[in-house]
């Protein structure tokens, strides 16, 4: 009986140690902050029903590289290769957060090249991802082979966009997948302000009236929270601790723009097979707030390429 | 001594959860991906292994000018997926619950919005049981709106 009892007590030691360590935060997502991470033994099954739920799991989803790049498309704005990370930067970047910044900055540069059909700078641009990728020591997230696809396919739009999302897909998931979520987080994090940097740049200010793309640039104070809880998931470690701070800054000018929207009306729409969520959004922007704006986003990016 | 005897239970469960992890990458690419068809995917990667009865949640902006399809799956050996959708007022959007535990839902948004997602693994409910757990991917594809 007592050997029994002894037998039961390890595996249920076993079954929770292994439940807690593939919760972890390896696998992606962060662990919500309220989680106790003492280790006890429950008595039963139900117990350990009850930890399991507790153990919530969050996940902040910033906009890709791809998506922010596209983003700026879809505004109607033009393209201009001076506002880009020149590739020739690349061996400037050793340390880790260079690299993981740069690899998101280079991967949204590549997007907006991609988007616009500038074949050489896609390449181009694809060897500095790699490079940082490689600095970083993602593997298998370039390679060679994905290079020569992307020459076999450098016409083909379709296929070049594929062909970025899956090795930023790839760099995110080895990254979370071998205990580095800060280095995933700065990756999107460089993305993020490269889009926005991108964006604040080729604003005519001569046309800031119903800009589209001011439109968009407003829309990025949805996302400035999110960015802060993820980054705050890897708080503690200098190189996150300093982008808490700048990121900081630009949230103090963000919190100058007021956002109001109208509650959602999710409405089916048959002929689509697709809900569209109804709402009217009201913002106020000034030109004052936007140039500020755009000083800092200046000041940050500048500061991630230097 | 009894250290000693842990310690290799603990490097062997170490091990496991990063085939898990690698597993749920190849998962999610050979799954979840082509759940996507039409649309870009973004390039993130939201995979974890969940268990029985779990949730997770994700927070996401999302833009007035694209289409987007949102696409869940778990693997085989899990019980159903449940997802819902709330804006900042917690009002629930969509569940999937009432659409057939569906794995995709596809949707467009007249103003930007943050949006916060819920994913729960529903339970087989059978008391006694060691949870079944497995991994659960969520994937965003998006296009520019015609």
């Amino acid at each position: 009986m007592n050997r029994n009892h002894r037998m039961c007590s390890g595996l249920l030691m076993v079954v929770i140690m292994s439940t807690i360590i593939l919760a972890g935060c390896k696998s992606g997502g962060n662990k919500a902050p309220k989680e106790d991470l003492t280790v006890e033994v429950p008595k039963d099954n139900a117990t350990v029903y009850e930890d399991i739920k507790q153990a919530e799991r969050i996940f902040n989803a910033l906009p890709s590289p791809l998506e922010s790049a596209m983003l700026i498309k879809s505004a109607g704005a033009r393209f201009d290769e001076s506002l880009l990370n020149p590739v020739g930067s690349v061996n400037k970047y050793v340390t880790n957060k260079s690299m993981a910044l740069n690899l998101g900055i280079y991967t949204c540069d590549l997007s907006f090249a991609s988007l616009y059909e500038q074949t050489q700078l896609i390449i181009d641009y694809m060897n500095a991802a790699k490079k940082m990728a490689d600095g970083l020591g993602i593997l298998k997230a370039i390679e060679q082979s994905t290079i020569d696809r992307l020459e076999e396919n450098i016409n083909n739009s379709e296929v070049i966009m594929e062909i970025v999302s899956e090795t930023f897909m790839n760099s995110n998931s080895y990254l979370e997948d071998n205990g580095q979520p800060a280095i995933a987080a700065m990756t999107l994090v460089g993305g993020w302000f490269e889009g926005l940097y991108i964006s604040t740049q080729l604003v005519d200010m001569k046309e800031f009236n119903g800009n589209k793309l001011v439109g968009r640039i407003i829309d990025q104070k949805l996302s400035i929270d999110i960015l802060i809880s993820l980054l705050e998931s890897s708080k503690g470690d200098p190189a996150v601790d300093e982008l808490i701070g700048q990121v900081n800054k630009l949230k103090v000018v963000f919190d100058k723009i007021k956002i109001t929207t109208s509650p959602v009306r999710p409405e089916f729409d048959q002929s689509s097979n697709t809900t569209v969520l109804k709402s009217e959004v009201q913002t106020d922007m000034t030109p004052e707030v936007f140039l500020e704006l755009s000083k800092t986003v200046g000041e940050i990016r500048n500061s991630f390429v230097k | 001594m009894r250290l000693l005897k842990i310690l290799p239970i603990l490097a062997l469960f170490l091990l496991a959860s990063a085939n898990a992890d690698a597993q749920c990458k190849a998962f999610a690419k050979k799954v979840c991906l082509p759940e996507l068809a039409s649309y870009t995917h973004d390039g993130n990667y939201h995979a974890a292994v969940l268990v029985e009865g779990e949730e997770a949640e994700l927070y996401k902006t999302f833009y007035s000018d694209m289409d987007y399809r949102i696409a869940i799956c778990g693997e085989d050996k899990l019980p159903n997926i449940e997802f819902r959708i709330m804006d900042a007022n917690k009002n629930v959007l969509y569940s999937n619950k009432e659409h057939d535990y569906a794995k995709t839902w596809d949707f467009k948004l007249q103003s930007s919005q943050q949006l916060k997602l819920i994913v729960k693994v529903s339970s087989f409910n059978q008391a006694g049981d060691t949870p079944a757990s497995g991994c659960v991917s969520i994937m965003f594809g998006f296009k520019m709106k015609k």
